[in-house]
């Protein structure tokens, strides 16, 4: 393959022990991921062509919302499926090499780092753990009010509904904060992505907390029970876990700087 | 684009809020590791990894501002009373909004029912 015709798509890098990726996963672009093995690692790649993927076009698709989705989620799904069988590396979206040989000398390049890397995220895996506010329950109107005048007790009943909701709101970020804290206990580590929007996150009360956390798979189990433990506890918040990921929010240490 | 191809891959179940077992990922999940996260390896392509933030940042405003064209800032969620004591105040207005609303719906609802009674 050279760069006339098109470009190699780098999903991730794995150990020389991987085999090969299922063949019933579509990469990005539609072409089934291959792999390159160098320096005792193994390159994840795919072939995508210049028309789409070139160093003029790509920069202004990924700007297009609806290409960036696909994309997004094609790199995701061949990940998803070859991390459910092997520690893998995965790259950041848009890692893209001229050709075959650029593959084999960044693996040669980057060895150490990447095998760093891999045994970060060896036996282990991403889980998201989300937090929402809970609806704040309407408060009982006192019986007594009635006495008062319809109109006093309209104001009444008004201060109580405001005051749930500003004690519902302290809770849940109180919540969110002490489940953070908590779940981090169980985890290799953790980190704290912003919240996502209610239209972005397709809930209708505000996300409290939007975390991440590699935890050893062996504990996995003990993880999702500790979600669900500390869901019944916190009552102001609703959690939701998702995963297994693969490892993207653990691998990147050291090459960004400063924090986001 | 649509909500529904933002938002897709959403379990409807989710909505309940219920914890039943992970969820499945969702779009803006995807994003903010594949694009904010991943290792990073210099490519034969050099995507400016500024332009990708920025890129972030433009998707969160987009997406907010599908339904809340009014009200968009970066920080979104400082606009947010959940979130943000500044905001809390903000809201007091609209609290006030609602209850004048509310207010007047009963006035009219009384009007109604003492023409009734004409």
């Amino acid at each position: 393959m050279t760069s006339d015709s098109g470009w190699v798509w780098l999903y991730g890098v794995a150990g020389d022990g991987f085999e090969a990726v299922a063949g019933d996963v579509a990469g990005v672009g539609g072409r089934p991921p291959r792999t390159i093995t160098a320096a005792g690692l193994t390159a994840i790649v795919g072939d995508v062509g210049d028309r789409e993927y070139g160093e003029v076009v790509l920069p202004r698709n990924l700007e297009d919302l609806d290409w960036l989705a696909r994309t997004a989620r094609a790199h995701h799904a061949v990940l998803e499926a070859v991390t459910a069988r092997d520690p893998v590396v995965p790259m950041r979206l848009a890692t893209l090499f001229a050709d075959d040989d650029g593959v084999i000398g960044m693996l040669r390049e980057r060895a150490a780092d990447l095998r760093r890397a891999l045994s970060v995220v060896s036996a282990r895996s991403e889980w998201g753990v989300k937090a929402y506010a809970a609806k704040p329950a309407e408060p009982a109107v006192a019986p007594a009010s009635q006495a008062t005048g319809p109109g006093a007790a309209y104001l009444q009943r008004r201060r109580a509904q405001l005051n749930a909701s500003k004690d519902a709101r302290e809770e849940a970020l109180a919540s969110a904060q002490a489940v953070y804290a908590e779940l981090g206990r169980l985890a290799v580590s953790a980190r704290l992505y912003p919240p996502q929007t209610p239209d972005l996150a397709g809930q209708p009360t505000p996300m409290v907390l939007n975390a991440a956390y590699l935890v050893a798979n062996e504990q996995a189990g003990e993880f999702a029970s500790a979600v669900t433990e500390l869901a019944t506890r916190h009552r102001f918040v609703q959690l939701t876990i998702t995963g297994p990921w693969p490892a993207y929010s653990f691998v990147g240490e050291g090459e960004r700087p400063g924090p986001r | 684009m649509s909500q529904g191809s933002l938002g897709g891959g959403q379990s409807p179940a989710l909505s309940t809020g219920s914890l039943g077992g992970p969820q499945p990922a969702n779009l803006g999940d995807i994003l903010e590791r594949v694009l904010d996260k991943g290792i990073v390896i210099a490519g034969d392509i050099k995507v400016n990894l500024l332009d990708i933030e920025l890129l972030t940042i433009k998707l969160r405003l987009v997406i907010a501002s599908l339904d809340t064209a009014n009200q968009v800032g970066i920080n979104w969620w400082k606009s947010d009373p959940w979130l943000s004591a500044d905001a809390a105040n903000g809201s007091k207005r609209q609290e006030l909004e609602r209850e004048n609303r509310e207010l007047r719906d009963r006035v009219e609802a009384l009007e109604a029912g003492s023409r009734d009674d004409e």
